[in-house]
């Protein structure tokens, strides 16, 4: 039964992949666009970081919750 | 026999700074600065809270059943959420809301609810003492605190098939509502350098009736807040608190779909549970690559990814045969179960087309951009202050907010929320009480509000069913007694 289902799966999966280009090319100009926006904020990132790192983050300590 | 999913987040807030570096003082800040800024000092009433009655069907009364604090600063307001002070963090439990979306509006709202009491707590301190808040869900030092989630059940469900059919779910989802973590803090996940989940590693059970010690998968209390005879609430504590608004939809819609599947069709069509559960949101939540397999009941070694396409498929095929009113409106849940989808397809085959949905995917992003940038050790200091900037509420600072993550909702509507409850639920009509008659409203709580209008004894009104003081149902009530005395005169007639 299991065997069963993973066979048509795949095959349902093949299908979907040969009829699903237009959503890849979607999907990789998306990730180009989101790489541009992840340099953009690398190049500003350190403007944003906390100046003393090893102090913000050694500060920040909680009370456990639930 | 299904109910709607009302449904609800509740999250304790991460703090730091704040005079005596007392963080209990400083979250007090937090709740009475918003209070006084023009919300409603409503207190609540805890008469009708009982944390520790167990769905399993058992009192505990041990030293280990939860402890909740009654002197603390705590509100309602007039969205009909409640801010208060809970283990030392500031903590916003959103109003009951009748579908995922209203839901995340109203997580919304309450983020800009901290910021808002942020601000003005912060004008009465100065640069060294100033509180910042943390809309996440550890220190990195192995103390955690909680992102919980709330959803309406039929009382016909069995609760040994909750722990069934919900279990493949709760140790899989993290894989697309993972908010990411830098490292590892407890022995479970010793060496990791960068996992999926946030708050998986410091689940040791699978069921229980703990928060705080020993955190269940599946969290037992049975607390309805409503009729007990008709109503579950499902209390679910084992997901992180989300940055991005679409992975908090998908995390709430995915949820209550399953749901209904499970209150209308039963846990027999659910897929086989891992045989090690804890072991299995453990290793899934720790594991970026997502390639870790765990063996079912029926012997099938499953990704997390599997399980998830599993579970999607479940709920899709239910929904194109009977519609799931009871999650949202037809366009809502057909929405959801195609970002579902996607995102379920993205993070396996192109991460980066989900980075503006997927928290743990925007985090490593920037982690580890910044790490190749600087060529930087795996463990170096300032990946972990990335870590804690990404959920930093302060606008200036906070790197969710310059990711680029996709919106759900208008910044109108989420300023609706900051203020007007929900019209379609209870938390209407206690919204409406604290807005209208803050004079004469002494005390509510989730399923009752208590009155005195100056003759005669206190006049508590109870609540008890989460579908009704909805503005169709008591809008005209209102706008026909300006006063509480007359309001509660209608109520009786």
């Amino acid at each position: 039964m299991a065997e069963q289902e993973r066979i048509q799966k795949q095959r349902t999966e093949r299908t979907e992949s040969s009829a699903a280009t237009d959503d890849v090319a979607v999907d990789a100009q998306k990730g180009e666009q989101l790489k541009a926006e992840l340099d953009d904020l690398l190049d500003e990132i350190d403007e944003v970081l906390e100046q003393n790192a090893e102090e913000f983050v050694r500060n920040y300590v909680q009370k456990g919750g639930q | 026999m299904g109910v709607p999913k009302i449904l609800g987040i509740e999250t304790e807030y991460g703090i730091a700074g704040g005079p005596d570096a007392d963080p209990t003082l400083a979250s007090s800040l937090i709740v009475n600065a918003y209070a006084q800024h023009g919300q409603s000092r409503v207190t609540w009433d805890f008469v009708d809270e009982s944390p520790d009655n167990d769905a399993r069907g058992y009192f505990h009364d041990g030293a280990f059943a939860p402890v909740i604090e009654t002197h603390l600063a705590n509100t309602v307001l007039t969205n009909g959420a409640r801010l208060y002070v809970d283990h030392a963090h500031p903590e916003y439990s959103s109003p009951e809301c009748r579908s995922p979306r209203e839901a995340v509006l109203y997580d919304q709202a309450g983020e800009e609810i901290m910021r808002r009491a942020q601000l003005v707590a912060n004008q009465t301190l100065d640069d060294a003492h100033q509180i910042r808040l943390y809309k996440n869900n550890s220190d990195g030092k192995g103390n955690s605190y909680g992102t919980h989630e709330n959803y309406l059940l039929s009382r016909e469900v069995d609760f040994r098939d909750v722990v069934r059919a919900l279990v493949p779910h709760f140790v899989s989802r993290g894989v697309i509502t993972g908010a990411g973590k830098v490292g590892w803090e407890t022995d479970v996940a010793r060496g990791a350098s960068f996992q999926v989940s946030a708050r998986a590693e410091f689940f040791e059970e699978v069921v229980g009736l703990e928060t705080t010690l020993k955190r269940p998968i599946i969290n037992t209390r049975d607390e309805p807040h409503a009729d007990a005879d008709r109503y579950r609430r499902l209390h679910v504590i084992n997901g992180d608190a989300n940055m991005s608004p679409r992975a908090t939809w998908v995390k709430l819609g995915a949820t209550a779909l399953l749901l209904v599947v499970l209150e209308e069709r039963g846990v027999g069509v659910f897929p086989s549970p891992p045989r090690r559960p804890v072991a299995a949101i453990r290793a899934f939540g720790a594991d970026p690559s997502l390639r870790t397999t765990m063996e079912s009941e029926d012997g099938r070694h499953l990704r997390a990814l599997d399980y998830q396409r599993l579970l999607h498929e479940l709920a899709d095929d239910y929904v194109r045969r009977e519609g799931a009113p009871d999650v949202g409106s037809e366009d809502e849940v057909a929405g959801l179960l195609a970002e579902w989808g996607e995102l379920i397809e993205g993070v396996d085959h192109h991460p980066d087309s989900v980075a503006d949905r997927v928290d743990w995917v925007a985090k490593w992003r920037v982690v580890e951009g910044y790490r190749d940038r600087y060529n930087l050790e795996i463990d170096d200091v300032r990946l972990r202050a990335i870590d804690l900037q990404y959920h930093d509420l302060r606008p200036e600072k906070s790197l969710a907010a310059r990711v680029g993550l996709a919106s759900l909702g208008t910044p109108e509507e989420i300023q609706r929320a900051v203020f007007d409850a929900p019209g379609s639920t209870r938390a209407f009509f206690r919204g409406e009480c604290v807005r209208r008659y803050p004079e004469e409203l002494v005390s509510a709580n989730w399923d009752s509000l208590v009155f005195d209008v100056g003759a005669g004894p206190l006049r508590r009104v109870p609540m008890m069913d989460p579908v009704r003081g909805t503005r169709e149902l008591t809008g005209s009530l209102f706008d026909d007694n300006p006063s509480a005395a007359s309001l509660l005169e209608a109520l009786n007639g």
